[in-house]
């Protein structure tokens, strides 16, 4: 029975990772997405079959509870929360590696028989990584959720106190696998991981976001894989490794569409600001030009290409449904609409392919930096919508600036720069951008959403 | 000791097999790899059903039905709401 059980879970294995692959491509992205739900439900049925569970009422309790709180959320929540949902659910899977860890950890010490080391090792590394995603987690999702400060919160020592921690972390894990029947040592281990989740993503800032998200992603699966060793189950260590090593990759894209090394995003170490570089006055000084959207109506009428660059400000302000209703009333004149996206746009990985994606954007029109990039000098109208450090022309030309070498879509090459933006206040990054003052740049001051809106009044009262 | 050395393998080995079949992604898919590979790692559930249901303590049991709970979400939650989003995506290519 067991040997059947075993190979039930290496079908499902191998469906995570067929699933897995079809999530890469757009055209096999559903048919993956299922077969990962049809591993999932074959691993947890082989599982209820297991001769080691007696009774049935408890298990099916929560699975109906989770399933039912699972779904609820998953159908009501608002596309622009994505973010927010994606880093509960990364929290939410490092928790249950922490209960199942401390409930094999009481299971195992109950006899008089002292548990193998491996098996202890495998106790104290999945409540460590499971108590650091969940907590990590859940302070993502207060910074996306504007809970608590979408700032970088940067505190001195600091480097100290996580060194500290981590150093703790380590003695109490050796605790755990030298007195394992002591269950002290176990939950001081997820208490003292646990500051240490909050810690290391707290001084993370708004803009570096997608990064952390990709990275506790990675971490779920790892924290998945650790519950894999506790149990000796295979299909655990397997999926956990590939969704560790995923994240991993996610992780890596984002970096380097910021052209910043992990260490630099996880320790909040931006260049310094202010020295020497220029400052607002000097680069604004009486030479941004502000414009109204009856003006920009305008422009539209004779342009005959059109590339819309979203940003953060797009999803704050939910424009993403006027934006669309606006490029499809430039394409009925005729004029041809396409995004440019930046891969860190947003707060997550994809977060603006998933707002134009719910406002029935075509997936053709939306092309990524490089595409941009290579003809955006043809491009008539470059409508900035929320963006600003992702289109700064200073990641170019100034090798000291703190955004120097950063990827950026080249909006300043466009005949004309249509920028829609509250204020001139610097983005993320904290410097001001040039791209603002220069001779073919407008600034139309507002509310991203009220903007489009008006502009489409004017295109439709003209 | 042997299971653990086993359990390495294959953890060193998936993890290749990770890296190898997540190649190229479009942007586009980014957010819903990250939620269905996320929905996956709740395979958590497994082990949270075995402890919930083999009853050894009044204590290992709430423990394990409270990681049911949270794995279940993670799963559920995760698979319908990247179906919600490819749907978007399909619709219309």
């Amino acid at each position: 029975m067991s040997a059947l059980i075993n190979i039930g879970y290496l079908v499902a294995s191998v469906l995570f990772i067929i699933g897995l692959k079809g999530l890469t491509h757009p055209r096999t992205a559903v048919r993956g997405n299922l077969l990962g739900a049809v591993g999932m439900l074959l691993a947890v049925l082989l599982t209820l079959t297991n001769q080691r569970i007696i009774s049935y009422e408890w298990i099916i309790l929560g699975l109906i509870i989770g399933g039912a709180i699972g779904a609820a959320l998953a159908i009501k929540i608002e596309m622009t929360s994505m973010p927010e949902l994606v880093a509960v659910f990364n929290g939410f899977g490092g928790i249950a590696s922490v209960l199942v860890a401390g409930a094999a950890l009481l299971e195992n010490t109950l006899g008089p028989e002292v548990p193998m080391m491996q098996l202890t090792i495998a106790i104290a590394a999945s409540g460590l990584i499971g108590a650091v995603t969940f907590w990590g987690s859940l302070v993502a999702f207060g910074k996306l959720k504007g809970l608590i400060g979408d700032n970088a919160i940067l505190f001195g020592g600091q480097q100290i106190i996580n060194a500290a921690l981590a150093a703790a972390v380590l003695a109490l894990s050796c605790w755990v696998v030298i007195d394992p029947a002591n269950g002290v040592a176990f939950w001081l281990l997820v208490g003292v991981a646990s500051v240490l989740g909050v810690l290391l993503v707290i001084p993370v800032g708004g803009a570096d976001m997608p990064v952390v998200v990709a990275l506790l992603n990675s971490y779920s699966g790892l924290a998945a894989a650790a519950t894999g060793f506790v149990l000796s189950n295979n299909v655990l260590i397997i999926t956990g490794s590939l969704v560790g090593a995923s994240g991993l990759i996610l992780t890596q894209i984002m970096c380097k569409a910021m052209n910043r090394s992990l260490t630099n995003v996880l320790f909040g170490v931006l260049a310094p600001v202010g020295d020497g570089g220029p400052t607002a006055d000097e680069v604004y000084g009486g030479k941004v030009k502000s414009t109204s959207p009856e003006e920009v109506a305008m422009l539209f009428e004779t342009a005959r290409r059109v590339c819309i660059i979203p940003g953060y400000g797009m999803a704050v302000s939910q424009a993403q449904h006027p934006v669309a209703s606006l490029a499809a009333l430039l394409e009925s004149r005729g004029t041809t609409v396409e995004y440019g996206v930046h891969p860190v746009a947003g707060r997550m990985p994809g977060h603006m392919n998933v707002l134009l994606a719910e406002a029935d954007v075509p997936y053709e029109a939306l092309r990524d930096m490089d595409e941009t990039n290579e003809d955006i000098d043809q491009v008539d109208i470059a409508l900035v919508i929320g963006a600003n450090d992702v289109v700064n022309p200073v990641a170019r030309t100034d090798p000291n600036s703190a955004i120097a070498g950063m990827p950026i879509i080249d909006v300043d090459k466009a005949k004309t720069v249509v920028v829609i933006k509250r204020s001139l206040s610097p983005g993320f990054a904290g410097i001001p951008n040039p791209l603002f003052s220069l001779d073919n740049s407008l600034m139309l001051f507002g509310d991203g959403k009220k903007a489009v809106l008006d502009m489409i009044a004017a295109l439709k009262d003209s | 000791m042997e299971m653990f050395i086993i359990g390495l393998t294959i953890f060193v080995l998936a993890i290749f097999v990770g890296f190898e079949i997540i190649t190229k992604i479009p942007p586009t898919l980014h957010t819903p790899l990250m939620s269905g590979s996320n929905a996956i790692s709740g395979i958590t559930v497994v082990g949270a059903v075995l402890s919930a249901g083999s009853q050894h303590t009044m204590v290992t049991t709430t423990l394990g039905v409270l990681a049911v709970i949270f794995a279940t979400i993670n799963c559920v939650g995760g698979f319908m709401v990247t179906n919600r989003m490819l749907a978007m995506f399909k619709k219309k290519s």
